[in-house]
């Protein structure tokens, strides 16, 4: 069905090498993301297997058939678009009949799955209008049913939500979901938000400079990151990295702490130090914490109940079994 | 511009030049209405006097006239056809990336620079010229007879040369319209399967519809009024086989010294204008809509 691999793929734009050797393997009905900082190559690699772009080197399978010389639309796949790249002169019913009447489908099975695309998102009321016509999210679900009616081996999804706000980005991260259950088709999602990679991921691919960094389930990679680069990468807020001193204790070069494993009180503890800035979000509170004799400045986490204020004074202790210990090249000590 | 106070002060600024225009505008369309009611003979002066309509009667029926209005429309339309089709691909190809980009989009914009008349002579003499032209050349070359086009194509040949004029036009508008595109909207139809040709078809010739209706505005309004052209390659002949409206009334005016004829004439070019605008706004102005 839609189980994709990536065989020592590689790309070049003229000299630079964006992605050296990549190995991957996607297996069929996964919902896998792509995340990284901008520039990190993941957008390139869905290009890849979209086929938008060449290949410099190595291979590329879908379903164990050769792919890497296939042209986009004979692969099977179907891409949503960051900028949704509807046809703005088309209604919302030739856009998602697009891709069947160049497939030449005959006319009552192109209706069928219009019909039922528009139902699964919604669009029933708006299939005779302009994309001009509608917001932002509907935008949004008019392109993936488009990627729908295909019925593919495996969508793609190029940074979809970046284009929407704050809320409606909530509730399309939970359809996009939703669908994936629904389909039970291979997903391949790419994003900078790590929110948006662990909340829908079934695999995360880390990505920094076109390597990969680590391979895992959000969990995984969360508990267990593997250098710091993903340590830093995955989790909000930022997990604390500490060098000097304090790491050389757990005989380490850098230790990370996550601000929600990090113990406050009045009283005593490991490190003493001032509140600084306080970030309150009802739920929880973030308190940047400064003077504690360390480099860095901690971030930890409280409940939102906790009263503490700027200028305070507070002793820290993290949670012993919850530090990670890493060594001079960034790779986690087991 | 939002407030009353702000709207008025607009109008008040904008008011000197636009009364400019309209008196720029007005006195001549009134004096030119004047003489086309007058029996106003250069070779006759001082026996002006009111005719009413006589010179639109014979204006009409003068069998040049028929002649004279069909070769303005098919002038037009020509040239529209030859220039819009021909810019389209051109604008496509100037698109692809390509070695030399930039020297090639200069030479094809460069015939917009050449005026009117230069262009058409040379055409007439170096090209088209039976005797010395490169054409009479190339025929002589592969052993067939030199084919006199102002002779023998005349309509045909003026509505070529003016193409080329205009072809630079309809290319750069078209170009930048294309380079406007988004880039996703073709990558999404390269994956939806659609070929080549369905892309053109489907999403670059919907895009590119704005930009076609502003060449065909705006080149029709130039169209309707070549005479340049005409009279340094064929004099509107031979007989009346190249003559326009325009050539029909400067030959009414200036050859024949007929200043009443030739402005009824000119009242009914700008009828006819009127004419064409209304319907090309009909047809292709929704375009234009946003």
């Amino acid at each position: 069905m839609g189980r994709i691999t990536l065989d020592k793929v590689t790309k070049k734009f003229g000299d630079v090498e964006v992605i050296p050797p990549l190995d991957l393997t996607i297996d069929d009905g996964e919902f896998v993301v792509f995340v990284g900082p901008s520039g990190c190559g993941k957008s390139t690699l869905l290009r890849l297997i979209a086929g938008l772009e060449d290949v410099s080197g190595g291979e590329i399978r879908i379903d164990g058939k050769p792919a890497t010389d296939l042209p986009p639309a004979k692969r099977g796949l179907a891409m949503v678009f960051q900028s949704y790249a509807l046809y703005p002169h088309m209604s919302v019913r030739k856009n998602i009949a697009f891709p069947m009447k160049m497939a030449g489908m005959p006319e009552d099975e192109q209706k069928r799955r219009i019909d039922n695309a528009a139902r699964a998102l919604n669009l029933t009321d708006y299939l005779d209008r302009r994309p001009g016509q509608l917001s932002g999210g509907q935008r949004q679900r008019v392109a993936i049913g488009r990627a729908i009616v295909r019925e593919p081996a495996a969508f793609l999804f190029d940074e979809p939500l970046s284009n929407l706000d704050a809320a409606l980005r909530v509730g399309m991260r939970m359809e996009i979901s939703e669908l994936h259950k629904k389909l039970d088709t291979t997903m391949i999602y790419v994003t900078h938000d790590q929110v948006e990679a662990m909340t829908m991921a079934d695999k995360i691919v880390v990505l920094r400079a076109g390597n990969i960094e680590q391979v895992g389930s959000p969990l995984e990679l969360y508990r267990n990151p593997r250098n710091t680069f993903v340590a830093g990468f995955i989790g909000s807020p930022k997990m604390n990295l500490i060098d000097g001193a304090e790491a050389k204790k757990h005989s380490a070069e850098t230790i990370g702490v996550r601000p929600e494993h990090i113990d406050v009180s009045a009283s005593e503890g490991t490190w003493k130090g001032r509140i600084g800035v306080a970030e309150h979000l009802g739920s929880d509170t973030f308190f940047h914490v400064h003077d504690t004799g360390l480099a860095e400045t901690l971030t930890i986490r409280a409940s939102g109940e906790v009263a503490l204020r700027h200028g305070d004074t507070v002793f820290l202790t993290p949670q012993a079994d919850k530090i990670h210990r890493f060594d001079a090249q960034g790779l986690r000590i087991a | 511009m939002a407030t009353q106070h702000s709207r008025s002060a607009a109008r008040i600024m904008i008011s000197p030049a636009v009364l400019l225009l309209l008196a720029w505008m007005i006195v001549p369309l009134a004096l030119t209405i004047y003489f086309s009611l007058l029996r106003y003979n250069l070779l006759m002066p001082g026996t002006e006097r009111f005719v009413g309509l006589l010179n639109y009667k014979l204006f009409f029926n003068n069998p040049a006239f028929f002649t004279a209005l069909l070769n303005t429309l098919l002038l037009v339309g020509g040239v529209l056809i030859i220039t819009v089709v021909g810019g389209i691909l051109l604008a496509i190809l100037l698109d692809q990336p390509m070695w030399g980009q930039g020297i090639v989009r200069i030479l094809v914009i460069a015939p917009f620079f050449v005026m009117p008349t230069v262009s058409a002579l040379v055409w007439k003499n170096m090209f088209m010229n039976p005797v010395s032209g490169l054409f009479a050349e190339f025929s002589k070359a592969v052993g067939l007879q030199p084919f006199d086009f102002l002779t023998h194509a005349p309509l045909a040949s003026i509505i070529g040369i003016v193409s080329w004029q205009w072809l630079p036009f309809a290319t750069l508008i078209l170009l930048t319209a294309i380079q406007s595109l988004d880039s996703e909207q073709m990558e999404a139809a390269e994956m939806d399967g659609a070929s080549p040709l369905s892309r053109f078809w489907y999403i670059t010739l919907p895009h590119l519809s704005r930009a076609i209706t502003v060449v065909i505005l705006i080149q029709t309004i130039f169209l309707l009024s070549v005479f340049a052209e005409i009279l340094v390659t064929t004099n509107g002949g031979p007989g009346n086989a190249s003559t326009n409206l325009t050539y029909l009334v400067y030959a009414r005016s200036l050859l024949n010294f007929d200043v009443g004829g030739g402005s009824a004439g000119g009242v009914v070019a700008i009828i006819l204008a009127n004419i064409v605008a209304i319907f090309l706004m009909r047809m292709i102005g929704k375009n234009l809509d946003a």
